[in-house]
């Protein structure tokens, strides 16, 4: 009797728990790529400011409502702006850090295959 | 010819990169969030101040009319500066100001009201803050000005006798 109880409490909290994990690891991942605006250079995650506590709360909120991590993002990107991500998007005010080292890899690659490989 | 693009490459490559960082220099490195956005107001539901009963943002903002909504918390010391702005600006009667009380004790909230005078047509709660984030709202004290349910400006601080004016100006 005592080994079935001891079974319908495992059975019973085991998928909970495991539910609960994977939440946790997605907003501990959202969080961590959300600025905190307030203070300087931490990320959400980090931060124990009120700023960053509402901020979680509002990620947990996002997340039991069924919105995936890009909607979240989008969300607090309409509310503040491209900042709030430390991963920014590609557009007119970011190409340049997006291309530029794509560009330097490409020339010094050329640069190297010029010089060393069709010399020999 | 071959000897001559190596050098001639990593000339470009030097003036590229030594371009973006002049520009780069130039810029303000002091970020500074957008404060003239027309937005919609976000749609939400919380508690009024006073008697707790449940009130949808709809019931609290009209159209046609200007609104200034004022993030507030008795904790907040630039708060009690700018309340007597507040009861200046309310007393000339333009505009309607609603309060948002931000993470507060209601009995600490109640007592500074009692100190410092009430500037608030409407006041609800934000216990936890959410809404303030819906908002896009930093902290405490911050102000928007709202017409047609939209957001016109945003007042990240406290409020002084130059916003006011400001204010005063844009909902003439």
């Amino acid at each position: 009797m005592k080994f079935l109880k001891f079974f319908l409490i495992v059975i019973i909290l085991f998928p909970l728990s495991s539910v609960d994990a994977e939440e946790d690891d997605k907003r501990n991942k959202i969080t961590k790529n959300l600025r905190c605006l307030i203070c300087q250079g931490q990320s959400v995650y980090d931060s124990d400011s009120e700023f960053a506590n509402s901020l979680k709360i509002v990620v947990d909120k996002k997340l039991q409502e069924g919105l995936s991590e890009d909607q979240i993002y989008e969300f607090f990107r309409t509310k503040y702006g491209e900042w709030i991500l430390y991963d920014p998007g590609l557009n007119k005010n970011t190409y340049i850090l997006w291309l530029l080292p794509i560009l330097i890899f490409l020339i010094g690659g050329a640069i190297i295959y010029k010089s060393f490989i069709v010399k020999k | 010819m071959k000897n001559k693009i190596l050098p001639f490459s990593v000339i470009i490559i030097f003036g590229i990169i030594f371009l973006i960082f002049y520009k780069g220099l130039e810029e303000s490195k002091i970020y500074t969030p957008d404060v003239n956005t027309k937005k919609e107001i976000p749609v939400f539901n919380t508690k009024e101040f006073f008697s707790g009963e449940n009130v949808k943002s709809s019931s609290i903002f009209e159209l046609d009319k200007v609104y200034l909504l004022n993030v507030w918390s008795s904790w907040c010391v630039p708060c009690r500066q700018e309340h007597p702005l507040l009861m200046n600006l309310n007393l000339e009667n333009k505009l309607n100001i609603i309060g948002m009380n931000y993470k507060d004790n209601l009995k600490n909230a109640e007592n500074f009201l009692k100190e410092l005078g009430n500037p608030y047509k409407e006041i609800f709660i934000d216990l936890d803050g959410i809404i303030a984030i819906e908002w896009g709202a930093y902290g405490v004290p911050e102000s928007f000005l709202i017409y047609n349910n939209k957001i016109i400006k945003k007042y990240i601080g406290p409020l002084n006798q130059e916003l006011v004016d400001e204010i005063n100006l844009l909902i003439k």
